[in-house]
């Protein structure tokens, strides 16, 4: 009870006045007889002692005024005369009920005999010695008379309940709202509800505070009966209310066939076994009629059946071949995986130190399992790529029509399977690469006839895996980029000066510079320059590349590479001074060595030439102002960025390493050269580091 | 906007009970002391659902939910009462005279609370 100690002293100090007025009462009696209501305050407040004493835990109390109580209700009603006798006995059961109450306070023991004493004496006034006793049990029964019964323990197997309520006309007058009813059901379990409306009458007899819908529900719980029962316990009397079982579901659940619609319609009284079996003789097989109508033999519908029967018996059991999870349960085990590999990473490294056999075997075999374990739940995230190839049909139809073009749209490797929530971010730089090609690779159809193409276009869209990574190809047939045009525009945005070279890679690379556009008017489909920056962002959010390639009037592809799952990925271990660092190892191409001598010999520039080809670097050490005293001999991990080879100098190269990825959280929102972090086996905390961002800062740091 | 429940009962210790737990639960609460206090401010405020003893001076529960369920506004509005007559002609009398429902004390506050959702959402 919320602040009981507070409710018992106020009912002490309720019952302290009642008593001043049981007194009062009493001898207002004793002057004036006739006094009725003076009768009325005395039985009331004896009742509320009973009352509010019992729900204050004082039971003595109020079973003892249970009894005072009787006697005056017989008082009341005129069934047994005021006599000096019955006053003398409500005056000391009045002092009693003080006694009892100054007793439970102080905790000391009061005299049970004289209870017993007074309860006899007014037993032997009423003249119904027996009446008491009963009034006992009925007392006791009054407990189990509650709305609300002990909660029952939940049967383990669910039922399906038939339930038909059918609630008086006027139930809305007694303030229920049948629709509360139905809620509690719904709480219960699985629930089907269908209102009745064959009782409602037309609108001129229509009232409009009268119930007239009745309702069937089949209710599936594993909750008892009583508590559907419950549910109507206010109701019992207004409404019609049947309970039916009608099916349990144990585990030969599967094995009873489904009940028929004539049955269930007899079961319910809705009809009679008689009609149902004569309006079944009416109908017809399936095979009678094919016969019939002449399209089937007789003797071929009659080996089809025994067939049928064959089957029948050799129908192996149907098994459950899905379950559905939600996915914030899968992400959480997801991420314990990923906790677990954590630890036997570090297990193994223990191990390792130890140098024990009998402690190497099992952690071997720990290492086996976790990643069998890690592969697995990874899988359990995968999702075939072709939801979202189909959803493309309808837009490149939809959009060829308003543009007038004619393509077609073929996928292939749609059961390449991703992580589902890489998939799900790809949605939108699909949508938006499938309206590029619509839009500006496509011709129009006479444009194509042309340059001897044919009238239909094609747009290609396929999937497969490499390694650990997806690679999605978008291609057209179409017009292909245009390598001047881009120039052009490039030149006028300022991106790039007129003198400047670029490879082909490079130059394609500017359209996905911000704001860049080359088509020459703005469509509703594309053309306004927000997107490829967008659809790039995105794809390295996801810890992807993109890339394009094309070639004039033939067309172009555009091909995404993406990691299978955003929750472990591969990266390449490396060590600056004492801290570690992570590489996406799907960037790196190689590894080489760097002698302090090269670095002092080009004079600050940090460029290495790599066998001839001239290879620009960033000093991660001086990148993350990590001082320590720079090595003889450097490594570089030689990386491609947006198409670029990019060296990045560390102190050593440690290998390949299962990156599982953990985010660094809200604080950390604003350092952007590091994607996330991760824990190595020893415990140490290894930062993953984002290249692309890296360069980008190396290049703003240029004059 | 939260309910209103009013509670009738004569008994200050239970008014007192059943009011703290209601507005734990964060309904609103009128008090009443009798029946004829109950109509009068049935009549000043608007309420919800109403929590009736049955035993009260001036005018008791059955008579208090008779003339409530004559007030148009409360026509439909659930009418619990509260009582320690748990003999089937107590409830009858307060299901004829318009009541919603019965909880028979003594009472848990949780027991209160789960009729209240019963009836009253």
């Amino acid at each position: 009870m919320v602040e009981p100690n507070r409710f018992i002293e106020g009912f002490r100090q309720e019952a302290q006045e009642l008593l001043v007025e049981i007194e009062a009462a009493v001898l207002d009696i004793e002057e004036n007889p006739e006094e009725h209501e003076a009768v009325n305050r005395l039985f009331r407040a004896m009742h509320t002692i009973k009352g509010s004493g019992a729900m204050f835990g004082f039971d003595d109390i109020a079973k003892f005024a249970h009894h005072v109580e009787t006697a005056l209700d017989k008082v009341r009603g005129g069934l047994v005369p005021i006599t000096r006798e019955l006053i003398d006995l409500t005056l000391s059961s009045r002092d009693q009920i003080k006694i009892m109450l100054e007793a439970s306070a102080t905790g000391e023991a009061f005299d049970q005999e004289k209870n017993i004493e007074i309860i006899n004496a007014l037993k032997i006034i009423m003249g119904e010695g027996t009446e008491l006793s009963s009034d006992d049990k009925s007392s006791h029964k009054q407990k189990k008379n509650l709305s609300f019964p002990e909660p029952e323990i939940d049967q383990q197997i669910p039922m399906t309940y038939r339930i038909r309520l059918k609630p008086s006309a006027d139930i809305f007058k007694s303030g229920m709202d049948p629709a509360l009813l139905i809620e509690d059901l719904k709480a219960l379990g699985e629930c089907k509800v269908i209102a009745q409306t064959e009782l409602i009458p037309d609108l001129a007899l229509y009232n409009p505070e009268l119930c007239y819908l009745f309702w069937d529900i089949t209710l599936t719980t594993a909750k008892d009966v009583n508590a559907i029962k419950d549910v109507f316990i206010f109701v019992e009397d207004d409404c019609d209310i049947s309970i039916e079982i009608i099916e349990k579901h144990d585990l030969v659940e599967s094995l009873t066939p489904l009940p028929r619609l004539g049955e269930i319609l007899i079961e319910r009284g809705d009809t009679t076994k008689e009609i149902v079996d004569k309006t079944l003789a009416k109908q017809k097989r399936i095979g009678e009629i094919l016969i019939e109508n002449g399209a089937v033999s007789p003797e071929k519908v009659k080996s089809a059946l025994s067939e049928q029967e064959v089957l029948g018996k050799h129908k192996p059991s149907v098994l459950v071949s899905s379950v559905r999870v939600p996915s914030d349960r899968l992400d959480k085990l997801i991420n314990l995986v990923g906790e677990l590999v954590i630890t036997q990473a570090r297990l193994s490294q223990v191990s390792a130190k130890v140098n024990n056999i009998e402690l190497s075997e099992p952690v071997e075999e720990v290492e086996r399992l976790t990643g069998e374990l890690r592969d697995n739940v990874l899988n359990i995230r995968m999702m075939p790529i072709g939801t979202t190839f189909s959803k493309f049909r309808r837009l490149v139809r939809d959009l060829s029509g308003e543009l007038g073009k004619k393509i077609d749209l073929v996928t292939y490797g749609a059961e390449t399977e991703m992580d589902k929530t890489v998939l799900e971010r790809l949605d939108d730089p699909l949508v938006h690469l499938i309206r590029n090609c619509i839009d500006h690779g496509i011709q129009s159809p006479e444009e194509r006839k042309r340059v001897g193409k044919s009238e239909r276009g094609t747009i290609t869209l396929s999937a497969h895996h490499r390694g650990t990574n997806v690679v999605i190809k978008i291609s057209d047939d179409g017009s292909g980029l245009k390598s001047e045009v881009i120039r052009k525009k490039a030149e006028e945005k300022g991106l790039i000066t007129s003198d400047q070279e670029l490879s082909r890679k490079e130059m394609f690379a500017l359209i996905f510079a911000p704001g860049f556009s080359t088509a020459e008017s703005i469509t509703n489909v594309s053309g306004r320059g927000v997107g490829m920056d967008v659809v790039k962002k995105t794809i390295e959010s996801l810890r992807g590349s993109i890339e394009i390639d094309s070639i004039t009037d033939q067309g172009t592809t555009i091909t995404l590479i993406l990691p299978l799952t955003l929750a472990i990925i591969h990266g390449l271990l490396v060590t600056i001074g004492n801290d570690f660092f992570v590489l996406p190892l799907m960037t790196v191409e190689e590894c080489v060595e760097m002698k302090k001598s090269n670095s002092e010999k080009n004079r600050g520039r940090n460029i290495l030439n790599v066998r001839g080809e001239i290879v620009p670097y960033i000093r991660l050490r001086d990148n993350f102002k990590i001082n320590c005293n720079q090595r003889d001999l450097e490594h570089v991990v030689i990386a491609d960025v947006n198409g670029r080879r990019i060296g990045f100098v560390v102190d050593n190269v440690i290998g390949g390493h299962q990156t599982v990825i953990k985010s660094l959280g809200p604080i950390f929102a604003n350092v952007r050269d590091i994607s996330g972090a991760t824990i190595l086996g020893d415990g140490t905390v290894a930062l993953i580091l984002d290249t692309n961002v890296l360069l980008e800062k190396a290049m703003e740091r240029l004059p | 906007m939260s309910k209103t429940i009013m509670t009738a009962d004569d008994s200050s210790s239970i008014r007192q009970m059943v009011s703290f737990t209601l507005k734990q639960a964060g309904y609103s609460v009128v008090e009443a002391i009798d029946g004829s206090d109950a109509l009068n401010k049935l009549k000043t405020n608007a309420v919800h659902m109403l929590i009736s003893d049955l035993n009260m001076p001036k005018i008791d529960g059955i008579e208090l939910i008779k003339q409530v369920r004559a007030m148009p506004q409360y026509k439909f509005i659930p009418i619990i009462m509260l009582t320690t007559e748990s003999q089937a002609d107590m409830k009858q009398k307060g299901k004829a005279a318009g009541a919603t429902g019965w909880i028979v004390k003594p009472f848990q506050p949780e027991q209160l609370l789960s009729v209240i959702k019963k009836v009253l959402r």
